[in-house]
C-alpha cells in the first residue's frame, strides 16, 4: 500500500515536472513526435485575423499549417521570419494555397487586428496574422507550448522574449516538427514540401 | 598641402578604387580613435513601430571607449540593444552602462546581436534610404552618420533566395 501511494507521488512529481518543463523548454530545437512533456503542441484557440474575422482552430483543419508567434514591436526576428515565410510561399508555387501560414501576435495588448494588417501588407498576403484577449493569446500559447514574457525597459514601454521557432502541424492539426530560427532557407523549404506532400 | 602626402592620398584613392568592391570602406567614418564602418538598416514594415540599426566599430586607440547614447531625428528614440537567443527564445534588452569598444578591438552592432533600436520610426525605412543618426562615445564624443537601408543577410546560411527585400506586393 504504501508502496503504491509513493508510485503515485512518482508520478505526480513527474507530470508536475513535465508541465514545468513545458513551460520553459518550448519546441525550439529539435524534438519532433507528439510534443514536449508527454502533451501535444496544438488544441482549441479563438482568435481574431487581420481583418477581425474570428479564426480558431477548426478554421486551420483540412490544410497543414505553418504557425509561428512573435509580435510587431519586434525589429528582427519576427521581420525575417515573415520575409523567410513569403519568399517560401513564392518558392512553393502553386502549394502555396495547400497550407495555412499563421503568425500569432504575443502582444495583444500594441497588436490590434489593424496593426497587423498595416504591419504585414509588407508581406505575402497569405499570412495570416491572429490576435485576440491577452487570455486568449495566453492560451493558444499555452495549447502550443510558446514561452512568451513581458519584460518592462527602462524609461517606459516593454518588450517580449518569445519562442522562435515555427511549428508544423498536418491537416488535422497534429504537431509534425518545428523550423528553427536560422534554418536554412532551402531546408526549411524541403520541410513545409513534406507537410504539404506527406 | 604637401606633394607626397597628396600623392600618398591619390594612391590610397586608387587602393580604394582598385579594392572596387569595398564601399563600407569607402564610408568608413572617422572619430578620435574609432573607425565607424558599414552602418545600415533593414527596410521596415508599414506602421512597424521599431527600426534596427547596425554597423562595426574598431578602436585604435589606446584606452577604452564605450557607445552610451544614440539618437535620430528618423525616430522617436534610440536605444542601445542587445538581441540574444537561447534555447529557441528571443530576448531583448537595453544595454545597460553602453557598449565597450576595448583598445584594439572591433565590435559589431549585427543581425542577432548588438543593434540601435529605433523606437516609433517618423516612416517605414526603405530600401536604399539612408537613415540620420549620431552616436555619442565616452571618450570619442558625438559623431553624425547615415545608415543605409539595406536587404539584410540571410540568417541561417546565405542562399540568394532568402535575401528578400520587404516587398509590398508580398512578392506576387
Amino acid at each position: 500500500m504504501a508502496r503504491r501511494w509513493f508510485l503515485a507521488g512518482v508520478v505526480a512529481v513527474m507530470i508536475a515536472l513535465g508541465g514545468a518543463a513545458a513551460l520553459f523548454w518550448p519546441m525550439g530545437a529539435g524534438g519532433g513526435g507528439g510534443g514536449v512533456g508527454g502533451r501535444s503542441v496544438g488544441g482549441p484557440f479563438s482568435l481574431a485575423d487581420q481583418d477581425g474575422r474570428p479564426v480558431t482552430e477548426q478554421t486551420l483543419k483540412g490544410k497543414p499549417t505553418a504557425i509561428v508567434f512573435g509580435f510587431t514591436y519586434c525589429p528582427e526576428i519576427c521581420p525575417t521570419t515573415l520575409t523567410n515565410m513569403t519568399a517560401w510561399l513564392k518558392a512553393l508555387g502553386p502549394d502555396a494555397d495547400r497550407l495555412n501560414m499563421v503568425f500569432v501576435s504575443v502582444d495583444p495588448e500594441r497588436d490590434t487586428p489593424a496593426q497587423l494588417k498595416s504591419y504585414l501588407s509588407a508581406f505575402d498576403p497569405r499570412i495570416r496574422g491572429l490576435t485576440g484577449s491577452p487570455e486568449a493569446v495566453a492560451r493558444i500559447a499555452g495549447e502550443y507550448q510558446v514561452y512568451y514574457r513581458k519584460v518592462p525597459i527602462a524609461g517606459g514601454g516593454y518588450t517580449m522574449d518569445h519562442s522562435s521557432a515555427i511549428y508544423l502541424m498536418d491537416a488535422k492539426g497534429r504537431f509534425v516538427a518545428p523550423i528553427a530560427f536560422g534554418t536554412p532557407f532551402d531546408s526549411a523549404l524541403a520541410s513545409l514540401r513534406r507537410l504539404i506532400h506527406p | 598641402m604637401s606633394k607626397p602626402l597628396f600623392a600618398g592620398r591619390l594612391a590610397a584613392g586608387l587602393l580604394v578604387l582598385s579594392a572596387g568592391f569595398s564601399p563600407a570602406l569607402a564610408l568608413d567614418v572617422h572619430q578620435g580613435a574609432l573607425i565607424l564602418s558599414h552602418p545600415w538598416s533593414r527596410p521596415t514594415p508599414p506602421s512597424a513601430p521599431t527600426g534596427a540599426g547596425y554597423l562595426t566599430i574598431t578602436n585604435h586607440g589606446s584606452a577604452p571607449d564605450r557607445l552610451i547614447a544614440a539618437a535620430s531625428p528618423a525616430a522617436n528614440q534610440v536605444q542601445i540593444h542587445q538581441m540574444s537567443m537561447a534555447g529557441g527564445i528571443m530576448t531583448m534588452r537595453p544595454v545597460e552602462g553602453g557598449i565597450v569598444i576595448a583598445p584594439g578591438a572591433t565590435v559589431s552592432l549585427a543581425p542577432g546581436g548588438y543593434h540601435l533600436m529605433f523606437i516609433a520610426p517618423r516612416r517605414p525605412f526603405k530600401l536604399g534610404d539612408q537613415i540620420p543618426v549620431s552616436l555619442t562615445f565616452e571618450r570619442s564624443g558625438t559623431v553624425k552618420l547615415d545608415l543605409t537601408v539595406e536587404t539584410p543577410p540571410a540568417p541561417g546560411d546565405s542562399m540568394p533566395g532568402m535575401a528578400m527585400p520587404v516587398d509590398p506586393k508580398g512578392g506576387h
